[in-house]
């Protein structure tokens, strides 16, 4: 592990297990410690049908958790207050994608343009020489360039989440607990007697705690508008649904249909207001496109082999990436797969390794989300 | 490292008289003033003593003054409690956009429960149009509540002229007055005061004790519902050292303050030039005049008041973007925003406040250490780098934020 001894590095906290110990163990290492947490989403916003409060990611109660960890070590600890921002930038583009037809994945915005833009750049007004957060990953410095790697811990490798970084973010940002286990983390926190919050480990969206996001969206857009009928792959029509962002691909309950087989959302074509589903066999994707993509190698010209995983809690797949043009590439799987969804995150790996990744951008039903025009041709 | 404090409008230290004066009453002075006995006699001596000490330099009688917990406690009591005590005159409130949270929010939530508000504007320097106060106030008016003195900007309202307003037509008058007590002078009988808040804190009083100015035949429903203390106006046992400290803070401000008031505005001046010399782009917000002697609320174009805020904390130098949330965190004033400073103006305040301990060499240290901060942020702000440019859709993104 690289040496923190005299440097001044900001950690991003949450209060949480990871984040405390990240800070507790560069403090040990002779850092200059400062803890920042971001306050991103007024909760007030928020209450549930039963007035219920809530609290999970970068809520009140995580700034109060955070706080008092930095009291305890001693640090200086100071809350940024991004809710515009966050506003602007992730919930706006989480509602745009749902009313594309699309299924967000708000946290790798999240990261990128909050964590890694915004929250750097607050660590650089501080003049610290490195920003570091308690993600399970690695950032590694071959001689010539940055790497990003798995974390040590496979089943907690965070490594997805973070393939927008560039080199020069990696030049400031490291991941303390990229080389150790949960275990290990659990055990310095005992080891230091850290006054950590019990947290679960939320899959939850954060700024929708109750996970009726549903609610959230038509409470944001409005309710209504884009219902629709649900269509089978081969064209015809078999009900009605009550707007297409209730749907994901691969989802099998809810759709209230009677019909010989089981029937999966295997498309989501928002521009005709459709949800279309087919047989299992019909989830089943070999090629997609994926946009956006961001090298974390030299950009490559021609097409390579790579690993690719399309969800948080997917296991690789060897695929071919050809380069469509400087953002997009076609992701050529060896075996195909289902649960391939538009708005979900394609990251590609070599080894432990992340060499790129991008947005899914089209499977092999419904048109290109967001882009909303030849789309019915494809059924 | 130097610890410098400016931030005097958020809390002030408690004084060493007043410290003195309070510490008997965590000793053997342990009564509760209820009590009828002696240990609750002595003590009782020592509340009625402070009330006295309060209403001294406030120009009331002590009778009209209810000892509470805080500012924000007396700024509900006065609204809740005249909006129940005077439902069957009327429903409407006059206040202004420009108020503390302690009354904007308490507003907001007697709206909810039918009441109307009309939320005065203020200009570019954060003063009222005193007409338009007058043309808000209708049959159905029950109360005005405008603040003395602006938290975050300093700006003084002319809470005599209000008040006259308010007597003319028959329409009760509360004022915050938690920043302007022991910075200027008092008067609830020449200003037509019916209810003013006060908070021991910001005059170097302990944390924890407010007052609430009741002038005498004000109906007002009881707030805090329990015993019979505080002539049944104000339920709970008081808070006594809290309370002693509070008259002590009193004391030593009808005393001291036209001599303090007169040194930090030396100072605080001083400040306001050294800043305005040493660095370009800079706005005053708040009234250049009509303005508290120890508050300096300037915007440092194209950088944020919130980095600068944590830079200035890194050198030892405590000030503040505005009011302090409960969080810490920032939130992008409402004060300015109702001044229509533009928002990144708006983003970029910073504001000192000076207070009895500040020092000619602390306003010096500031002088030498916040230029080259502001210089920094701004050589790395996006806004600051692409100005020259014609149009960058960076800032103009930034600039809608």
């Amino acid at each position: 592990m690289e040496s923190f001894a005299g440097k001044r590095v900001v950690v991003a906290m949450s209060g949480g297990v990871d984040s405390s110990v990240a800070a507790a163990l560069l403090k040990e290492q002779g850092a200059e410690v400062i803890g920042l947490t971001m306050q991103i989403w007024d909760y007030r916003n928020f209450t549930a049908p039963d007035g219920q409060h809530f609290g999970t990611c970068c809520s009140l109660d995580d700034v109060y958790d955070a706080r008092r960890v930095a009291e305890q070590l001693g640090i200086p600890f100071y809350v940024v207050n991004f809710e515009a921002e966050f506003a602007k930038t992730v919930i706006d583009a989480f509602c745009d994608d749902y009313f594309n037809g699309r299924t967000p994945n708000p946290c790798v915005l999240c990261n990128q343009k909050l964590k890694f833009e915004l929250l750097l750049r607050r660590a650089k007004e501080l003049e610290a020489d490195f920003l570091a957060t308690g993600h399970y990953a690695q950032v590694v410095h071959d001689g010539t360039r940055y790497a990003l790697r798995k974390g040590v811990d496979a089943a907690k490798d965070q490594s997805y989440f973070l393939f927008t970084l560039t080199q020069e973010q990696m030049a400031m940002v490291r991941f303390p607990l990229g080389g150790m286990t949960k275990e290990e983390v659990r055990a310095h926190a005992a080891r230091l007697n850290l006054r950590v919050a019990e947290k679960a480990e939320s899959q939850d969206i954060c700024f929708v705690p109750d996970g009726d996001y549903v609610r959230f969206l038509e409470e944001q857009r409005g309710a209504g508008l884009l219902d629709g009928e649900i269509v089978h792959v081969s064209g015809r029509v078999l009900g009605r649904h009550h707007g297409t962002y209730r749907y994901t691909i691969g989802q099998r309950r809810g759709l209230g249909i009677a019909w010989p087989e089981p029937l999966f959302v295997v498309g989501i074509d928002a521009g005709q207001k459709r949800v279309i589903v087919g047989e299992k066999p019909h989830l089943a994707v070999s090629e997609f496109l994926v946009d956006e993509v961001n090298w974390l190698i030299a950009a490559p010209a021609g097409p390579l082999d790579a690993a690719c995983r399309i969800r948080y809690r997917h296991q690789e797949i060897p695929a071919q990436i050809r380069i469509v043009d400087a953002d997009t590439v076609r992701v050529v799987m060896k075996e195909p797969q289902d649960g391939v969804t538009p708005g979900q995150a394609a990251v590609f790996y070599r080894g432990d390794e992340v060499i790129g990744g991008g947005w899914i951008d089209v499977g092999a039903h419904g048109p290109r989300p967001g882009r909303m025009t030849a789309g019915a041709a494809k059924l | 490292m130097k610890r410098i404090y400016l931030d005097y409008n958020a809390t002030t230290p408690v004084r060493p008289e007043v410290l003195e004066a309070l510490l008997p009453y965590y000793r053997d002075q342990f009564g509760n003033p209820s009590s009828v006995h002696w240990a609750g006699r002595q003590v009782a001596g020592a509340v009625e003593k402070a009330r006295e000490q309060v209403a001294a330099l406030i120009n009331c009688s002590p009778a009209e003054i209810v000892f509470v917990s805080c500012g924000t406690e007396a700024d509900n009591a006065a609204l809740k409690g005249t909006v129940d005590a005077l439902k069957a005159k009327g429903n409407h409130i006059i206040t202004t956009a420009v108020e503390h949270p302690a009354v904007l929010e308490t507003c907001r939530y007697l709206e909810k429960t039918g009441c109307r508000v009309t939320y005065l504007p203020v200009d570019a320097d954060g003063m009222l149009d005193l007409d338009e106060l007058e043309r808000a106030i209708t049959p159905e008016t029950i109360l005005i509540s405008v603040m003395w003195a602006n938290n975050e900007t300093g700006t003084i309202f002319p809470i005599e002229q209000i008040g006259a307003i308010a007597r003319r037509h028959g329409v009760r008058f509360h004022t915050d007055a938690v920043q302007a007590v022991g910075k200027l002078a008092i008067d609830v009988q020449q200003c037509n005061v019916d209810l003013l808040a006060i908070s021991a804190h910001k005059l170097g009083a302990p944390k924890g004790v407010g007052v609430l100015y009741v002038r005498r035949g004000t109906r007002l429903t009881q707030f805090m519902h329990g015993g019979h203390q505080e002539r049944n106006r104000r339920a709970g046992t008081h808070n006594v050292a809290g309370i002693v400290g509070l008259g002590k803070a009193c004391e030593l401000a009808l005393a001291e303050r036209e001599t303090h008031a007169g040194r930090v505005r030396e100072l605080r001046d001083r400040l306001e030039r050294g800043i305005f010399e040493k660095i370009p782009n800079v706005k005053l917000n708040g009234h250049p005049t009509e303005r508290l002697p120890n508050t300096l609320n300037v915007s440092f174009a194209w950088i944020e008041g919130e980095s600068l805020l944590l830079n200035l904390d890194m050198k030892g130098i405590a000030a503040s973007s505005g009011s302090a949330c409960t969080s810490g965190s920032l939130e992008p004033s409402h004060v300015l925003g109702a001044m229509c400073v533009e928002v990144t103006l708006a983003h970029s305040s910073t504001r000192f406040s000076l207070g009895p301990d500040t020092t000619g060499e602390d306003v010096d240290y500031v002088l030498e250490v916040l230029p080259p901060i502001v210089q920094r942020l701004r050589d790395m702000s996006p806004l600051y780098n692409c100005r020259q440019q014609e149009s960058c859709a960076g800032c103009e993104t930034l600039k809608k934020l």
